[in-house]
């Protein structure tokens, strides 16, 4: 992974001075509430319902053991003992105090982490696929482009102040898992014919208030001219989005509203006063960073996948395990390990103090010191030998981050919602809960086949309820939390990224583990051998769903 | 009283007059007329003889100025607030792309957080708010000392100014 040298040390060093002071003058009253905001907003700390936020960055979900450990001190420390992966990868604290903040920021910048740009109307944490680097269906390891991204937009000086939050994803696989099409920005790398690295950059994506799938403007862009098609993108947005209406700031709405003809020819006018000006990334610059993220020291192994099967048809317990947590990868004789934080009862994507100790001596132990986070909420050993994936997973069952439940209806990603959130209209770990419980039955689980159920407690959409192949959104109805459902959305990952449809009126959350069932059972009414649900919604529509949970002909 | 000026990161008092939409252009002294002003006096302005400057609003872009360039000293972009960041990319324009090397000027909701940027982007001179000390907002202008991405102070950045790791 990235290592700072010298300039990135001293960057984080000056922002945690330049941040003690900002918090020392807001302290003093020299700076007021409003004065404030945005600041501390830019360093991920929000003024929440019971108590501060803070979002720590987790850039493109890359961490070291070192990184987990100590950001398990800081839980420990400054917090409650546990911290919350969220779904843009990055790590939340709930319960900080304000006053601690700049401490916590020094004790980060010790082991080359930061909250910088992790909330404001700035460039956010970039984002890509937690496969990267190991996934088989990979064309591009897209680590080396998020880092070259990260550097150019860190206190990117032009951007610091634009209309809204900017969020860009990089994926470089065949397979998206980074949702590019539902970003600001999203970057699908890729191989032409002579084998060079090119982008394709869609823009105008994005979840909250107004979901939209992204368009393609540029495609063929060689790889040296990422950062300044980037910059020539930010620079129509910072002078033509919308500044009157929060609402209607993203810069999907203005492409809406320029179209995505003249939209481009505007980017393309300011790319051509910056094309190949000093932007332009030189070959030595691609390659240091590149540099980074070469695989590690891996065995010559065989591949071990027999073997494997004859275990796992031996301990049925591993056998599921293996089949849904675990995951191909490149190198033969390794493969990916997917640490399920959705067991039933813990809030989707915490983790205790002490079990992030452990789990970064998990990844020392077995996947080379590093450790990824998903935009699913859940962390990714990446590189683990496949015959010590046995030994892995009976540590994991101790460490109670085995559920054999990744990919399906309870693999559920959700916002922290109404519990902590003050943006919230309605709670939403308990909705998780609600539904992890009805379907307890792991064997009826695993008939149902890949489900994405994700929850959001409100319209901003950090559980992206839209892409989920089953959204629900917390709703305000007259004082009261309800849901709303919709189905069919999809983040990509092999499918065609789509918005769901919202079903009807919505329900109290007592109705919603009724309500689940009942969508899975037209599912199962329905399905031809083998299909999935998402396949099966996209045949046959929303009616029969309908039907089932509003009764005949009601609507 | 005119309010004190960061000129070239030196506080002083300067000899500019900044006239708002509606005030009369006097016959002498150095003016900063709106957009308006500047379109609909353009050559009574011009035969006043002495160094004019011109100022746009945060919906102004450099573009509507673009043909006149030569003849200001001085632009000036307001912030009716810190947060709104256009005039950053109106300075970048102006130095980058129209190659404006006159004295660059920003007015109105600048705070300590903001002065960074500013000088990044292209601002030589600021016009003081009364809540800043002079002292602090001179230092800001060296927040960080050496920054990844280039821009119109130093369009190199940091991975072509030096060699890395």
């Amino acid at each position: 992974m990235y290592i700072y040298d010298h300039y990135d040390q001293q960057l984080v060093n000056e922002r945690v001075r330049q941040f003690r002071r900002q918090t020392e003058r807001y302290l003093d009253g020299a700076l007021n509430d409003d004065q404030f905001r945005p600041l501390r907003l830019q360093n991920g700390l929000y003024i929440q319902r019971v108590a501060p936020m803070l979002r720590i960055a987790i850039p493109y979900g890359l961490l070291s053991s070192t990184q987990l450990r100590k950001l398990a001190t800081i839980c420990r420390h400054y917090d409650k003992g546990y911290g919350h992966f969220t779904t843009r990868q990055n790590l939340q604290l709930n319960w900080p105090e304000l006053e601690d903040v700049p401490d916590i920021l020094a004790e980060l910048a010790t082991v080359q982490m930061h909250a910088i740009q992790t909330s404001g109307n700035c460039i956010r944490n970039v984002t890509s696929d937690q496969f990267a680097g190991i996934a088989p269906d990979e064309v591009v390891d897209p680590r080396p482009y998020c880092e070259l991204i990260r550097q150019w937009s860190t206190f990117h000086p032009e951007f610091a102040y634009l209309p809204r939050k900017f969020k860009i994803a990089v994926n470089g696989a065949k397979s998206d898992r980074a949702a590019i099409a539902v970003h600001d920005i999203g970057v699908q790398l890729d191989r032409n014919a002579q084998g060079e690295v090119v982008c394709q950059i869609w823009v105008g994506g994005g979840l909250g208030r107004t979901p939209v799938i992204g368009t393609l403007i540029r495609d063929q862009l060689p790889e040296r001219h990422l950062l300044g098609y980037l910059e020539a993108i930010l620079r129509v947005y910072n002078m033509l989005g919308r500044r009157d209406n929060k609402y209607k700031a993203r810069i999907k709405i203005l492409v809406k509203a320029l179209g995505a003809e003249e939209f481009t020819r505007l980017v393309e006018a300011q790319w051509n006063g910056l094309r190949d000006g000093a932007i332009t990334l030189t070959r030595e610059e691609i390659e240091r960073v590149q540099g980074f993220f070469t695989p590690p020291a891996y065995a010559a192994l065989a591949d071990r996948s027999a073997e494997l099967a004859a275990l796992a048809a031996r301990q049925p317990a591993f056998g599921r395990w293996l089949e849904h947590n675990v995951m191909p990868h490149k190198q033969p004789g390794y493969a990916a390990v997917t640490l399920s934080l959705k067991r039933t009862g813990i809030a989707p994507g915490d983790l205790d103090d002490w079990q992030m100790e452990a789990v970064a001596d998990l990844a020392d132990r077995f996947s080379f010191g590093e450790l990824r986070v998903s935009h699913e909420q859940n962390l990714i050993l990446a590189d683990v030998r496949q015959s010590e994936l046995e030994q892995l997973w009976q540590q994991l069952e101790a460490l109670h981050l085995a559920t054999p439940n990744i990919g399906t209806l309870n693999d559920i990603i959700c916002c922290p919602g109404g519990d902590f959130c003050s943006l919230a209209n309605a709670k939403s770990i308990p909705i998780a809960e609600a539904i992890q419980r009805r379907f307890d039955d792991i064997e009826q689980l695993y008939a149902l086949g890949r489900i994405d159920l994700n929850i959001s407690g409100c319209m901003n959409a950090c559980g992206h309820h839209h892409v989920g192949h089953i959204g629900i959104l917390g709703v305000d109805k007259k004082g009261a939390e309800y849901y709303q459902i919709s189905l069919g959305g999809s983040a990509g990952e092999g499918e065609e990224a789509a918005l769901g449809d919202v079903m009807g009126p919505s329900f109290s959350q007592q109705q919603i583990p009724d309500v689940i069932e009942k969508i899975v059972k037209v599912y199962v009414e329905q399905r031809t051998t083998g299909e999935k649900f998402i396949d099966t919604y996209r045949r046959v529509g929303l009616e029969p769903f309908k039907e089932q949970v509003y009764g005949p002909a009601s609507h | 009283m005119a309010q004190p000026v960061i000129k070239h990161r030196a506080l002083c008092q300067d000899q500019w007059q900044l006239l708002r939409d509606g005030d009369a252009v006097p016959a002498q002294g150095q003016l900063i007329v709106s957009l308006e002003c500047w379109q609909t006096q353009r050559q009574a302005l011009l035969e006043r003889g002495s160094p004019l400057g011109i100022w746009l609003g945060c919906d102004q872009p450099p573009e509507l100025i673009a043909a006149d360039l030569p003849h200001f000293a001085l632009i000036a972009i307001h912030f009716p607030t810190f947060t709104d960041g256009r005039g950053y990319s109106y300075a970048r324009l102006l130095r980058d792309h129209y190659r404006y090397a006159g004295e660059l000027r920003a007015l109105g909701d600048i705070g300590l957080d903001q002065i960074y940027f500013l000088g990044r982007c292209g601002f030589d001179s600021l016009v003081l708010p009364e809540s800043l000390d002079p002292d602090s907002a001179l230092a800001a202008f060296d927040d960080f000392t050496a920054p990844y991405q280039g821009a119109s102070d130093d369009p190199q950045p940091l991975f072509r100014r030096h060699q890395r790791g």
